[in-house]
């Protein structure tokens, strides 16, 4: 395999990367990004193979941070190194950012009426069954084994009924997942 | 000033616990950002959360939200480089050395171990969630047909989302006359 080096793909220029990358993060409405990501980066501009997506999808999803940002970071350095991942992540969260901090203004002139708030409760009914939907779709894909679910349940359980600190339930109930789940064939047992 | 720091070291944190997508993150969030701190309600808190979730691009924008409530502009500025800087630096620099780890026997195992428990505190932070947005009856029916559509079809959630909102207002208004 090469070696994930800057310039290894076609070459691109900095500003084409932030305006692909700027277009993407403006009309990926309704979340849902890895397919606008699919879309903008394999099937039009043809900047990686799917292969390679699926791949650096696969080390966004693992890692810390969002699978959006991770995969401009991913596929800008791949294609103009440090700047290119920078350009592209800075695309990729501008729309996004701006309209954020126009709805805090907004918020602030507008928030507590009980029209805006009767709206507010209403989406945030909506936006926790997108959240729950997303949920089962990735534990669709990663639940196997009645363990899996054991991890997941004590996981939630130790957060959100014990009230235990996230980095710890992380820490903790990652060893053990980890650990069930370590390679085995060299230690038969 | 001390804001500023307040609000960096928060989100650099945080950040640090979006492993398998924002809403990981969502417990310590809420017990930052409402309970720590003050900067925003609970209801707030949701409030900019959904809100984020109709917002183009990646779904925690809200950070920006959260940054300008406490400190305007510059508090936006600095919520976001704070929530993207130190998870940006990790990935950039295990990209680059992920190839190397292609054979490695424990990359699989990392890869389920972590998907499971982050699938947990999804889950952890829907539970939480539910707590302020399931006010009643209603709502907890708004929630459960959005689930219901999004899993058996293709549509955008931008849409059901925003009906949901209108959904939300033609109750009050219709308690509201009534």
């Amino acid at each position: 395999m090469s070696d994930p080096a800057p310039f290894a793909s076609p070459s691109v220029s900095l500003a084409r990367l932030f305006w692909v990358f700027f277009v993407m993060g403006a009309t990926s409405l309704g979340g849902g990004v890895v397919g606008y990501l699919r879309t903008g980066l394999v099937v039009r501009n043809r900047w990686v193979d799917d292969v390679t997506f699926v791949e650096l999808l696969s080390i966004s999803q693992t890692l810390p941070g969002l699978n959006a940002t991770n995969m401009s970071i991913l596929v800008g350095d791949r294609l103009r190194g440090g700047w290119g991942a920078i350009v592209a992540t800075l695309g990729m969260c501008l729309p996004g950012a701006t309209l954020m901090i126009g709805a805090a203004y907004a918020y602030g002139i507008g928030g507590d009426d009980p029209w805006s708030k009767a709206f507010l409760h209403g989406i945030a009914a909506g936006a926790l069954g997108l959240i729950v939907v997303v949920m089962v779709q990735l534990g669709a894909k990663v639940l196997k084994s009645l363990a899996d679910y054991l991890f997941v349940l004590a996981t939630a359980a130790a957060v959100a009924g014990f009230g235990v600190q996230v980095p710890y339930a992380l820490i903790v109930a990652g060893i053990v997942a980890i650990w069930w789940h370590r390679p085995r064939d060299r230690t038969p047992k | 000033m001390k804001q500023l720091g307040d609000l960096a070291g928060v989100f650099a944190y945080l950040s640090l616990l979006t492993v398998g997508g924002g809403m990981a993150a969502f417990p310590e969030l809420k017990t930052l950002t409402v309970d720590v701190h003050h900067w925003v309600t609970f209801p707030q808190l949701l409030h900019y959360y959904s809100l984020g979730q109709l917002a183009p691009g990646p779904n925690m924008m809200m950070v920006a939200s959260i940054g300008t409530v406490v400190a305007g502009l510059p508090g936006a500025a600095v919520a976001l480089v704070a929530f993207f800087l130190p998870t940006g630096v990790l990935t950039w620099g295990i990209g680059r050395l992920w190839t190397h780890m292609q054979t490695w026997r424990w990359r699989p195992a990392i890869q389920t171990g972590l998907g499971s428990v982050s699938v947990g505190l999804v889950l952890a932070g829907a539970v939480i969630m539910a707590k302020g947005a399931v006010v009643d009856a209603l709502h907890a029916a708004i929630a459960a047909v959005v689930f219901l559509l999004l899993l058996k079809t293709k549509v955008n959630p931008a849409y059901p989302i925003v009906a949901s909102g209108l959904i939300g207002i033609l109750a009050y208004w219709l308690a509201g006359i009534g």
